[in-house]
């Protein structure tokens, strides 16, 4: 019998160009909608700017983020970013001209700025969650994706633990629905779908099947979120970051887009204006797992220490009376 | 700071909330009786967060975790106590032992699923082995334990019973495979004493993931000492002895292994394990073991003694499970414990040279 291979529709990704970010929240709109997440909000304001989803979880797949900066943040800001390129890495991207002389004010706020971030999974190189699951309920798609398979996952929490960047999460609200039912009429609260099993963005398995573009990439009105394939969206991201920096705006970066970090690059890449710890996000994120055979020695030469325990113990103890 | 003419309408801004000096940043300097006093000296680092929000999630681990990360190891530990028994002729040590394992083991099972989002698929965990996942590999440990502890356990019952068991034709064979499914079991203790140390330490989690060089020791250590401490207290003195000094090495290895954890971690990533409700139970595990060990090396053969020595183990290994699964919980509830070591740790490989392993990048 011979195997055919069907075509590899390579690595797909986001890259989200945060220095253009309106935060009209339309991708956490899109995003819900389409996937018929639950609401998970008890409709109260959370004293932060204009965030009031606060976090990615199990029922918000993408999270805009609002940063309030006065003059003297901005200034950290774009001295941060200067001290990164001037680490000279990766060489390609320094600008040629010295930075320090120019006009560095940036057109139209010179002292307040808002910071808008529509955050999503990472769908990393080396994915924790991926890696942590016992059950293989968790896996890598065609695209280069992680996806939860819904009907396998049995809700152990594991992978909760096992991500650097804290997207994925159990579901707990709402009630369990046989599949039959799971439809809703219009207008009616619709029933809430995987409970009790871990949930995070799927990239929209389900519309890149059919060549689709996920919803908050198709909904996104300012191109914030763009959608492609990953090695073009990287080097787009690259040619993003030069341009801004070429402007002056040395606070301009990316987030992962280095195939060397602690998770092995990231399927969705991110422009920052900030450090990253300003938008919620690690500074320097490891999968756990990179350091699994270290403790898989460590485990057994505890392991070795307790046989040796319980011999010395019968060895010294062992005589009767 | 005033940007238009407009903003002096707008009413005051309400501070922002700082967990640093607050009762959870656990930063506050002598006082307050949450364990300050055993509080390492870090300077402190400023740190950005995004509205003090934690960056990492904790596992949706709750108390029948603790429950069952003390019951394994303490089924682990008793399973090996039987194998050696066995072998060493100790019958009654090996049969308190056996059922120990079994009771252990079984009831620890049932707190694994209780925690589960979907309990009704538990079997799911034995659909695949998985060598990257510590779950998986820890079922399948915790399945075959189960089941070579669970023959040793009922051909125990068996012989209790004066073979009223109906095992039928199978009695002989289950005379036969006694001996080796104790001693399998026996050699499935220590791994099932030791992966939930690597369960918490393989995650994102600053306070679990920092302590993976020591914590294998640490649990197995607490596997020990608990095993040893309800063998004295089920076995009378005359049979206890390897219970007693298996106690007695538990406690001692447990005290040297946890010290030592405590030291070689991050300061910052170590700090949950001395604050809160989690320092105080690993303040009084450590306590409480010490008082076991001596108990069981100085009075293990006045019975009484040896009850309450046992008694003062178990509840230390307990306390040990707990307070580490909760320093983690906590840790993982505050963005300080990510943020500041994974900065410092950013910071020491740039100053070492290293330029190209950071997620942020200049282009």
């Amino acid at each position: 019998m011979q195997i055919t291979e069907p075509a590899h529709p390579g690595r797909k990704g986001f890259f989200t160009d945060t220095s253009i970010c309106i935060g009209c929240k339309a991708c956490e709109v899109a995003c819900k909608e389409w996937n018929r997440n639950p609401a998970d909000s008890d409709w109260k304001l959370s004293d932060s700017s204009y965030d009031n989803t606060t976090h990615l979880g199990a029922d918000t797949w993408r999270h805009v983020a609002f940063i309030e900066q006065g003059k003297e943040k901005i200034e950290q800001a774009r001295e941060s970013g200067r001290r990164l390129v001037s680490l000279g890495m990766p060489t390609r991207a320094v600008p040629q001209e010295d930075l320090s002389g120019v006009d560095t004010t940036p057109p139209d706020t010179p002292d307040f700025r808002w910071l808008m971030s529509s955050d999503v999974c990472k769908h990393c190189t080396h994915a924790g969650c991926l890696d942590v699951c016992p059950t293989g309920a968790l896996f890598r798609t065609e695209f280069g994706t992680v996806v939860v398979q819904a009907d396998v996952c049995n809700g152990c929490g594991t992978c909760v633990a096992g991500c650097p960047f804290g997207v994925i999460e159990r579901r707990k609200d709402g009630l369990v629905q046989p599949k039959t039912n799971r439809d809703f009429t219009a207008g009616e609260q619709a029933p809430t779908p995987h409970v009790g099993v871990a949930q995070k963005c799927t990239l929209c398995y389900d519309r890149l099947v059919d060549g689709q573009t996920p919803a908050c990439a198709q909904t996104c009105p300012t191109t914030s979120i763009k959608f492609g394939d990953h090695d073009d969206l990287a080097e787009q991201a690259r040619e993003r970051v030069r341009e801004l920096h070429a402007k002056g705006l040395t606070e301009a970066r990316l987030y992962g887009a280095n195939p060397n970090d602690g998770v092995g690059g990231t399927g969705s890449i991110f422009l920052l204006l900030d450090e990253p710890e300003v938008y919620g996000l690690p500074p320097d994120p490891r999968v756990p797992t990179a350091d699994l055979p270290r403790m898989f020695n460590r485990a057994s030469l505890a392991a070795a220490g307790m046989i040796a325990g319980v011999v010395l113990a019968f060895l010294t103890g062992g005589r009767r009376r | 700071m005033t940007h238009s003419d407009y903003d002096s309408y707008r009413p005051p801004e309400p501070p922002r909330r700082r967990r640093r000096g607050g009762p959870k940043g656990g930063r506050r300097r002598g006082g307050g009786g949450d364990g300050a006093r055993e509080q390492p000296m870090v300077p402190d680092a400023e740190f950005t967060s995004y509205y003090d929000r934690p960056i990492v999630k904790p596992p949706p681990w709750e108390n029948p975790i603790g429950v069952y990360l003390f019951l394994g190891g303490l089924a682990g530990g008793s399973a090996m106590l039987a194998a050696g028994a066995e072998l060493t002729g100790n019958e009654v040590l090996r049969r308190n032992s056996r059922l120990s394992a079994l009771g252990a083991v079984g009831l620890g099972a049932v707190a694994l699923v209780a925690d589960l989002g979907r309990p009704e698929r538990f079997l799911n965990m034995l659909r695949t082995i998985k060598l990257s996942s510590p779950m998986s590999i820890g079922s399948w440990i915790l399945s075959g334990f189960s089941a070579f502890a669970g023959v040793a356990a009922v051909a125990e019952v068996d012989r209790m019973t004066k073979a009223r068991l109906p095992l039928g034709p199978l009695r002989p064979l289950l005379r036969f495979v006694e001996t080796p499914a104790g001693v399998a079991a026996g050699l499935f203790g220590p791994p099932l004493a030791a992966y939930t140390a690597v369960l918490l330490s393989d995650t994102a989690n600053p306070t679990w993931n920092d302590a993976r060089e020591h914590l294998p020791f640490v649990f197995v250590s607490s596997a020990s000492l608990a095993a040893g401490g309800l063998g004295m207290i089920t076995t009378p003195v005359a049979d206890a002895g390897p219970a007693r000094a298996l106690a007695v090495i538990g406690s001692a290895s447990e005290l040297v292994a946890s010290e030592l954890m405590e030291r070689t971690m991050d300061p910052v990533a170590a700090e949950p394990l001395h604050h809160g409700a989690p320092g105080k139970m690993l303040k009084w595990s450590k306590w409480l073991a010490a008082a076991g060990g001596l108990g069981a090396l100085i009075g293990g053969r006045n019975r009484t003694v040896a009850v309450l020595s046992g008694v003062s183990l178990l509840t230390a290994s307990a306390l040990t499970r707990f307070g580490v699964l909760h320093a983690g919980l906590h840790a993982a509830e505050d963005p300080r414990y990510t943020i500041v070591p994974q900065k410092n740790r950013l910071a020491k490989r740039r100053e070492a040279g290293v330029i190209d392993d950071s997620i942020t990048t200049a282009g």
